[in-house]
């Protein structure tokens, strides 16, 4: 007696769940099947009401694009709602899996390939304004299998930042700023002093990476086919930032009471440090005193490099008002617009077009547009994410650790994912 | 000894005579059953709806390649079978690698975390328990506080006290120790130790160690013990869990009859023997309690994780939840990282039937069979 009302229960309760799972597939499905990723583009380009899911920076940045997407809806007369995210990866993954993701959205260089591969973003580049403005860099960022998805909001690079003060306190001058890494490893040692090292430098892929590119070798080959870190550029580069550590004329941020390089080089513990443009409103917040300068990174055996880093904006593959996203897409990234979006939070414009005039308006970021043109991007492959994370868990070892032994594990543990 | 004569309130009293089951047809109680379903129904279409739906679905991803777009029950979602398993459990590479790391990492905390907070707990409960303190709420209060403060809050404080340059390394200089940067020092302390006895030298680890390779670690990767960045913490978990279950050792505490302690005093037992033969026996279903609680909890640790550091430095604070987390929000991988998280459960379940057996009343036990083998003996 009393099993078989268990087994009811159960049986109930099995129901239960399946019609309940049942109900919400429905309701998930119809989001899906619909808005096919090709073709033209579908839905209406006025009177339609936008969604815009924006990884802010701040306030500033809320408020620059909220204004200029509010111009454009009364330009074309439709509506639009801009929404900062409180963590934009995890309200897309509801939303993908929902099927009411965002029209419109940021999406990180380094997640753009596993949201390619899933079917999330409406590949709409081809029918942007000129699209070959964009850096090509950037563009390549944003293929996945052959196809450009989506265009670049803006980008950053690394350059280096030198602190004056203590320059002139070690007796150099302009004509000694570092044009080579034989100069560079002379000036870091001339600057570390007992309090002060020459350079902080972060033991991560997004700083690392760029003497790699300035060795004339990478983590992958141009295409970003195939993993290529094992190579004797490769090892040289990392023997040379080794060779920086042992000397202790660079030291990691960590090592020197500061959670970033550029927190390092504010209190005055680093003398140089190797960050990206962002690095200005931190200065200015936080280190209003410091006079610093900054220069392009210097040359390697293989030529200039830098690393750039970069968001584009993702149409969902589910929206229904692909078209009036694409119109709005375009006219965020006019060249007006992105010089406005500089002026506004410090970002630097995608756009070739663009870089004479930003240079005009900001003469001092004249070193971190430079890198638009020899730096690389990040690695983009689906499902890449947890080899770059262990490859940094590994350059966090680098002080004693083999250089040629860290480049082969990520080799054979990105040799499955990139260029699949 | 008197406290054989007093009965025992642990050992099981003969279970109440069964009621005989009325026929469930007719009379007064036909329509009890219908009705007591409707009476739980909302508690059951809550617990269906937002524990067991949720909980099937994850296993059925656990067995797909579902990449995160649509209903996973969708008709586009491929059925892969063990392969998530596999990719974590059996084919060697970076998964695999990252998943035993993960297990050795939390098995240290475990190990460590679990005894230090029973027996803390169990001691500020002792103290608190006295008659003859003062000011005894205030203490508990005072020790019950970290466990209701937001566990997002206390790793924060800790995050600032524990950096190179905080308030933990200053009061080590005070006494001529400087201090590691907590949070970012991947050194473990068994290989720490094991240098400092001459054992073995950090920078030339033996090759005996280095060379064998058991579940995708080296032997000297499996022996690192827990790393500074993750000891750091383990003392912040303890602190702030300690306050919980010290306040479960005070009830039970609190339930030992006095008259068995003072009969203990008569018969001439001294603290230590009291609190071994009279005290620990009598609290020992809340100490059942309290170490089955914390095996699960400090298995699935995740927010002081997440908060501290991500996983680093070297991957010596990954934990199998947060490792779940990685790879199906940030790695793409919703099949792998719901598959962990099933593995994950699996040990849980492991441990504490484990567990179970190391701490069953075995008095009661043989008892038990004892009383079995006599009623077998009068059958027959």
């Amino acid at each position: 007696m009393k099993m078989t009302r268990g087994s009811a229960a159960l049986t109930a309760l099995t129901a239960l769940t399946l019609a309940a799972a049942a109900c919400g597939g429905d309701s998930f499905d119809s989001g899906t099947t619909d808005g096919d990723a090709s073709g033209s583009a579908a839905g209406d380009t006025t009177g339609v009401a936008l969604t815009v899911l924006i990884a802010s920076s701040g306030d500033a940045e809320t408020a620059a694009v909220t204004e200029a997407a509010t111009a454009w809806a009364e330009e074309t007369g439709n509506t639009v709602d801009v929404q900062p995210a409180q963590d934009i990866q995890q309200q897309l993954a509801q939303g993908f899996a929902g099927g009411n993701a965002p029209d419109l959205f940021y999406v990180e260089a380094g997640r753009f390939a596993d949201y390619a591969q899933a079917g999330n973003l409406y590949p709409y580049a081809e029918q942007l304004t000129d699209n070959d403005d964009f850096y090509e860099s950037l563009r390549t960022t944003f293929t996945y299998d052959g196809e450009q998805y989506c265009a670049p909001k803006d980008f950053s690079t690394l350059a280096l930042q030198i602190n004056n003060t203590a320059w002139e306190a070690a007796g150099l001058t302009d004509d000694d700023v570092p044009t080579t890494w034989d100069e560079l490893a002379t000036v870091a040692e001339a600057l570390t002093t007992g309090e002060q090292v020459g350079l902080a430098v972060a033991p991560t892929r997004d700083r690392l990476g760029a003497f790699l590119v300035q060795a004339g070798g990478y983590w992958v080959n141009e295409d970003a086919t195939e993993a290529t870190a094992d190579s004797a550029e490769n090892v040289e580069a990392l023997t040379y930032v080794q060779s920086l550590l042992a000397a202790g004329s660079a030291a990691y941020p960590a090592d020197l009471d500061a959670g970033w390089g550029g927190e390092a080089f504010g209190t005055g513990r680093a003398a140089m440090a190797m960050e990206g443009n962002w690095i200005r409103g931190a200065m200015t917040n936080d280190y209003p005193d410091v006079d610093y300068q900054v220069v392009e990174f210097p040359e390697g055996p293989g030529g200039p490099g830098t690393l750039l880093f970069t968001q584009c904006w993702g149409i969902s593959a589910d929206s229904e008002n692909q078209a009036a996203a694409v119109s709005l897409v375009d006219y965020l990234t006019t060249p007006e617009q992105q010089l406005a979006n500089a002026e506004a939070f410090g970002v630097m414009p995608s756009r070739e077009s663009v870089e004479a005039d930003y240079i005009e308006a900001f003469p001092d970021d004249a070193p971190f547009i430079a890198g638009g043109e020899y730096g690389r991007g990040p690695v983009t492959a689906p499902g890449i994410e947890a080899v770059m994370v262990d490859l940094d868990a590994q350059l966090e070892q680098l002080g004693s650790g083999d250089p040629a032994q860290i480049l082969q594990s990520f080799d054979s543990n990105a040799s499955g994912i990139v260029g699949q | 000894m008197t406290i054989a004569a007093t009965p025992n309130p642990g050992a099981p009293t003969a279970p109440p005579a069964r009621p005989t089951r009325r026929p469930r047809s007719g009379g007064v109680t036909a329509g009890q059953g219908r009705a007591g379903w409707l009476f739980v129904s909302p508690g059951v279409i809550l617990l269906v709806l937002f524990l067991v739906a949720p909980i099937l679905l994850a296993l059925w991803v656990s067995v797909t390649d579902w990449s995160g777009r649509g209903s996973p029950l969708s008709g586009d979602v491929g059925f892969v079978g063990a392969d998530n398993y596999a990719q974590i459990l059996t084919e060697d590479g970076l998964v695999k690698r990252d998943f035993f790391t993960s297990l050795r990492n939390t098995g240290y905390y475990v190990l460590l975390v679990v005894p230090a907070q029973t027996i803390l707990a169990l001691f500020l409960a002792t103290v608190l328990n006295q008659r003859l303190l003062r000011a005894r709420g205030f203490f508990r209060t005072a020790f019950y506080f970290p466990s209701v403060t937001s566990s997002v809050a206390i790793s924060l404080v800790f995050l600032f006290m524990f950096s190179g340059s905080g308030a933990i390394n200053d009061l080590l200089g005070y006494v001529g120790v400087q201090g590691p940067t907590w949070f970012g020092d991947s050194r473990g302390l068994l290989h720490l130790l094991g240098s400092a006895v001459n054992l073995w030298s950090i920078s030339d680890p033996p090759q005996a160690l280095t060379g064998t390779t058991v579940l995708g670690l080296t032997g000297w990767e499996w022996l690192s013990g827990p790393s500074v960045a993750m000891s750091a913490i383990i003392m912040l978990v303890v602190w702030t869990t300690t306050g919980t279950f010290m306040l479960m050792f005070l009830a039970a505490l609190q339930d030992v009859p006095v008259e068995v302690e003072e009969a203990a005093l008569v018969d001439g037992a001294n603290r230590w023997q009291r609190f071994t033969n009279v005290t620990v026996p009598h609290i020992r279903p809340t100490l059942l309690l309290v170490v089955t609680l914390g095996l699960i909890g400090t298995w699935q640790v995740f927010d002081q994780i997440f908060i501290t550091t991500q996983g680093g430095p070297a991957k010596t604070t990954l934990s199998p939840a947060f490792l779940s987390y990685f790879y199906a929000l940030e790695n793409g991988q919703w099949g792998v990282g719901t598959a962990m998280a099933f593995i994950l459960f699996a040990i849980i379940i492991l441990f504490t039937l484990l567990q179970r057996l190391v701490f069953r009343d075995r008095d009661a036990a043989r008892q038990r069979r004892r009383e079995r083998q006599r009623r077998q003996g009068v059958a027959s």
